[in-house]
C-alpha cells in the first residue's frame, strides 16, 4: 500500500513538471497581462512607469461609470456610438458570412461538379491574404471615383462616396419609405434616448461606410468558414443520404433532417468564431477609416486603442475592454444554449429517470 | 469526482501563484520622482543617446542621422538616431517600461498629456538662446506656466492660387484677398460648373484659422479654459458656412478628395488653405498645375492662421538629460535649421533665422510670416477625445447649427478640464 503510494507520488510530480511550462507561459503571456488590465481599468494610471507604483490612484468603479453610467458625458456617449455601431456589424456579417460559407460549402460538395480545387482555392483565397492589404484594396474600390461608382455609372446609379458618407441605412430606407424625412428626424425620436444617444442615433442601422467594411468582412472570412462546412460536410456517411432518399426525402427534405442536424456542431462553432471575431474588429477600422465619417465607423476595440495610446487613458480603455469582454462572453453563451443538443438532453434526463425508477424498484423488492 | 476536483483547486492555485510572481516582478520599478524642476540628470563618462523620430522620409532621417553624428562627434557621446513606425505606440511602451528613448519629437497636440503625465522633463530655460524661438511655437510647449521643450520647426497655413483659374477668372494680383468680403468675392468669380472657387480640408485645423482671424479660438491655453461659445466663434463659423452654402466654397469629400491639397492638385477647386507640405505634393504629384501662396486673408480681427509644430521631447525618465539638452542645442541652431529647410522642407523655429530663410526660398514669405501671429493646436491636456468628437460634427458643418457644435465643445471641453 505505501509503495503503491509513492509511486503514485512521483507521477503526479512528473505531471506537473510536463505541465510547468505550458502554466507558466500562460500565465505570464496570458493570465498576468489580463490581470494587469483588469487592474489598470481600476486606476487612473496615465502610462508613466509601473501601474502598480505606490503613487497611482485606485479610483474604483469610476472608469466603468464613466462608460455607462448616469452622468457620462462624451466618453459614454462615444462608448455606445461604438456599441451601436459593433451590434450592427455582428448583426450584419455573422448571419451573411455563416450562410455564404454554408452556401458555398454544399455546393463545392457536390460530386458532380468539376475543378473543385479550382474554386476551392479560389473562394479560401481571401481569407489567406492580409486584412491590411484587402483593405487598402478596398479603399480603391470604394472611392468616390473608384470602380465601384463608374460601373454603378455605367448603369445609371449615382452611388455614393463611400467612405465619406456618414448617413445610416435605416435612416435612409425609412426616408426611402416615406416613413420619415432623414434630414428632419421625428421629435418622437429625436427628442428621447438612452445612455447618452438619443433614439434616432440608436436606430441608424449602419452608416453606408460602415456596410463596405461589412462587405468586406464577409468576403474575406467566408472562405474560412466555408472550409470548416466542408470538413463536416464530407464526414457525413453517404449511406445515410441515400438511405434518407430511399425513404422518400426530397433535397430540401435531406438537407432539412439530415445535413442540417449533422452540421449543429460546426454552426455553432462557425457562428461562435464569427461572434467573437465581429465583436473585436479592428484592422479594417485602423487601416480605412479611423472611426470616421462622423464616427459611424468607431468600434470598442478601435475606440479602447486610440483613448489608450493616442489619448493615454488607460484606465478607461481597459474599462472598454473589460465590458466588451463581458459582451462577447454573454452572447457566446446564450449562442450556447440556443445550439444545445435537445435531443440529447432529454435522452439524458430518460437515462437518469429509469435508473433511478429501477434503484427504487430494486430497493423495494 | 472528489480527486479531479482537488486536482482542479491544486492547478488554479499554482496559476495563480505564477501569476502574481510575475505581477509582482512587473510591480517592481515605481517611479515617484517628478519632472518639475529638477537639475539634469548625468551619468559619468560619454552618454549614449537614444533618439527616437518620427520621420517624414529619408532626406529628414538622413539630415537628422548627420546632425547627431556630428554633435556625437564633437561632444564625445553616442547617439542612436531610431525612425519609429508608430512613435504615439513606441513611446507609450518606453514611458510605461521606465526606458523611454532620451530624446523624442512632440507634437503640440499630443504635448499636454505628455507634460500632464509627467514624462517630459522641462529644459526649455537651460538652453542658449531659448528666447530667440517664436513665442507662439513655445506658448505651444508650455503648460501651467512651464516651458517644457525647444520648438524643432513648424508650418502655417496660407492660401494657395492657381494661377490659370486665377486668369480665367480676370483677376489680377491686385485681387488676391486680404479681407473676408475679398475672399468671399474672388471665390464666388472663380466657382465654374467643374471647379469650386475654394476647398477646405476637414476639421478645426482648417475652419480653425478663421476663428483666429476673428479673434477667438476653441481654448485658451494660457487659462486652460474652454472659450468656443465665445459670440466671435460662432459667426467666424457662419461666415465659412455662408461660403458653403454658397456654394463657392467645398469641404474636399464633397469633391471626393482626402484632403485640400488633393482637390487643389487635381483642379477640382481653384484656391485652397493648406500648409507648406503642399509644396512637396504639389511638385510630386501635380508639377503642372501652376500656382501662388498668399497669406491667409485678415479677418475682423487682423491676421491668423494656425501654426504645427513638434517638438524635442527629453523623456523625465532619461538618465542623460545634460547630455540630451546639447543635442537639442545643436539640432536647432539657425544654421542646422537652414539645413534641414534645404533638406525637407521645413520652417525654421527661431527668428533669427527667418530673414535667410525667406532669401533662400522667397516663395515661402507668406508661410512663414504666419509665425508672428499663428496659433497653435489645442494643446490641454485631456483634450484628445473632445477635439476628435469637435472634428467629427464639424464634416457637417455645411448643414448643422454652429451654436450645436460650440455648445456641445463647450460642454465636453469643460467636463474634462475641471
Amino acid at each position: 500500500m505505501r509503495g503503491a503510494q509513492s509511486i503514485r507520488q512521483g507521477q503526479a510530480r512528473a505531471g506537473w513538471l510536463f505541465v510547468l511550462p505550458t502554466l507558466v507561459l500562460l500565465g505570464l503571456f496570458l493570465a498576468v497581462p489580463v490581470l494587469m488590465a483588469l487592474w489598470v481599468s481600476f486606476t487612473d494610471w496615465n502610462g508613466r512607469g509601473s501601474p502598480f507604483a505606490s503613487g497611482i490612484g485606485f479610483v474604483g468603479p469610476d472608469n466603468y461609470r464613466e462608460l455607462v453610467g448616469k452622468d457620462g458625458g462624451l466618453t459614454r456617449s462615444d462608448f455606445m456610438t461604438s456599441l451601436r455601431n459593433n451590434f450592427y456589424y455582428v448583426l450584419l456579417v455573422v448571419p451573411l458570412q455563416t450562410a455564404f460559407a454554408l452556401f458555398l460549402a454544399l455546393v463545392l460538395n457536390q460530386r458532380m461538379l468539376k475543378a473543385v480545387g479550382f474554386f476551392r482555392t479560389a473562394f479560401y483565397f481571401p481569407s489567406v491574404v492580409s486584412s491590411v492589404a484587402i483593405s487598402l484594396v478596398f479603399l480603391f474600390l470604394f472611392s468616390g471615383g473608384g470602380v465601384v461608382n463608374s460601373m454603378l455609372d455605367a448603369i445609371g446609379v449615382d452611388g455614393p462616396t463611400w467612405f465619406n458618407d456618414s448617413r445610416g441605412l435605416l435612416h435612409l430606407a425609412g426616408d426611402g419609405l416615406g416613413l420619415w424625412n432623414a434630414s428632419e428626424p421625428p421629435s418622437a425620436l429625436a427628442d428621447g434616448g438612452m445612455l447618452g444617444l438619443t433614439w434616432w442615433q440608436w436606430l441608424a442601422g449602419p452608416s453606408v461606410a460602415l456596410s463596405v467594411i461589412i462587405m468586406l468582412v464577409v468576403w474575406t472570412t467566408t472562405g474560412t468558414f466555408m472550409l470548416m462546412f466542408m470538413a463536416a460536410l464530407q464526414d457525413l456517411p453517404l449511406d445515410v443520404e441515400e438511405a434518407a432518399r430511399i425513404d422518400g426525402a426530397g433535397r430540401w427534405g435531406v438537407f432539412r433532417n439530415v445535413t442540417l442536424p449533422h452540421l449543429r456542431p460546426t454552426m455553432l462553432l462557425v457562428t461562435t468564431l464569427g461572434l467573437i471575431g465581429t465583436w473585436q474588429v479592428f484592422d479594417q477600422v485602423y487601416v480605412m477609416t479611423q472611426g470616421g465619417p462622423g464616427k459611424t465607423t468607431l468600434t470598442p476595440a478601435f475606440l479602447s486603442y486610440s483613448y489608450a495610446l493616442e489619448n493615454q487613458k488607460w484606465g478607461v480603455a481597459a474599462a472598454m475592454a473589460f465590458i466588451l469582454f463581458l459582451i462577447i462572453f454573454a452572447m457566446a453563451s446564450l449562442q450556447r444554449w440556443i445550439f444545445r443538443d435537445k435531443d440529447a438532453l432529454e435522452l439524458k434526463r430518460q437515462e437518469r429517470r429509469t435508473t433511478k425508477a429501477r434503484a427504487a424498484a430494486g430497493s423495494a423488492a | 469526482m472528489l480527486s479531479s476536483s482537488r486536482r482542479r483547486q491544486a492547478s488554479l492555485a499554482a496559476l495563480a501563484l505564477t501569476s502574481s510572481l510575475a505581477l509582482a516582478a512587473c510591480g517592481g520599478g515605481g517611479f515617484e520622482e517628478e519632472g518639475g524642476s529638477d537639475p539634469a540628470s548625468s551619468g559619468d563618462g560619454p552618454a549614449e543617446l537614444q533618439v527616437l523620430i518620427g520621420s517624414s522620409g529619408d532626406a529628414e532621417t538622413q539630415a537628422v542621422e548627420e546632425a547627431a553624428q556630428a554633435w556625437a562627434e564633437e561632444s564625445g557621446n553616442e547617439v542612436e538616431v531610431i525612425v519609429a513606425n508608430d512613435i504615439a505606440q513606441q513611446l507609450s511602451q518606453g514611458f510605461a517600461g521606465g526606458n523611454p528613448p532620451d530624446l523624442f519629437y512632440v507634437d503640440a497636440g499630443v504635448f499636454g498629456d505628455y507634460a500632464e503625465a509627467g514624462n517630459l522633463y522641462p529644459y526649455l530655460d537651460q538652453m542658449a538662446d531659448a528666447d530667440d524661438f517664436y513665442p507662439n511655437l513655445v506658448d505651444s510647449f508650455t503648460l501651467d506656466d512651464q516651458a517644457y521643450c525647444a520648438p524643432k520647426d513648424f508650418s502655417t497655413l496660407a492660401l494657395q492660387i492657381n494661377t490659370e483659374a486665377w486668369k480665367k477668372a480676370g483677376l489680377t494680383d491686385a485681387d488676391v484677398p486680404t479681407t473676408w468680403d475679398e475672399l468671399e468675392t474672388v471665390a464666388q468669380q472663380l466657382t465654374t460648373p467643374d471647379q469650386a472657387g475654394l476647398v477646405l480640408g476637414l476639421g478645426r485645423d482648417r475652419v480653425g484659422a478663421f476663428l483666429v482671424q476673428n479673434g477667438g479660438f476653441w481654448v485658451d491655453g494660457e487659462a486652460g479654459e474652454a472659450t468656443a461659445t465665445e459670440p466671435t466663434n460662432a459667426e467666424a463659423l457662419e461666415y465659412v458656412q455662408g461660403l458653403l452654402d454658397s456654394g463657392s466654397a467645398v469641404l474636399a469629400p464633397d469633391v471626393d478628395a482626402g484632403w485640400g491639397g488633393e482637390a487643389f492638385g487635381t483642379q477640382k477647386a481653384a484656391m485652397t488653405i493648406e500648409g507648406n507640405w503642399i509644396r512637396g505634393a504639389m511638385e510630386n504629384d501635380y508639377p503642372d498645375v501652376d500656382y501662388t501662396v498668399a497669406e491667409l486673408p485678415e479677418g475682423p480681427a487682423g491676421k491668423g492662421t494656425l501654426l504645427f509644430t513638434q517638438c524635442w521631447g527629453i523623456a523625465a525618465d532619461s538618465p542623460n538629460q545634460e547630455a540630451a539638452v546639447s543635442l537639442v542645442e545643436a539640432m536647432t541652431t539657425a544654421e542646422q535649421q537652414l539645413t534641414n529647410a534645404e533638406a525637407f522642407g521645413v520652417m525654421p523655429s527661431r527668428e533669427s533665422a527667418q530673414a535667410d530663410y525667406v532669401e533662400q526660398f522667397p516663395q515661402d514669405a507668406p508661410f512663414i510670416a504666419g509665425g508672428d501671429y499663428g496659433q497653435g493646436p489645442v494643446n490641454l491636456p485631456g483634450l484628445g477625445p473632445v477635439v476628435a468628437d469637435l472634428d467629427s460634427q464639424l464634416e457637417q458643418l455645411k448643414t448643422a447649427d454652429v451654436n450645436d457644435i460650440l455648445e456641445s465643445f463647450q460642454q465636453n471641453a469643460e467636463a474634462e478640464l475641471k
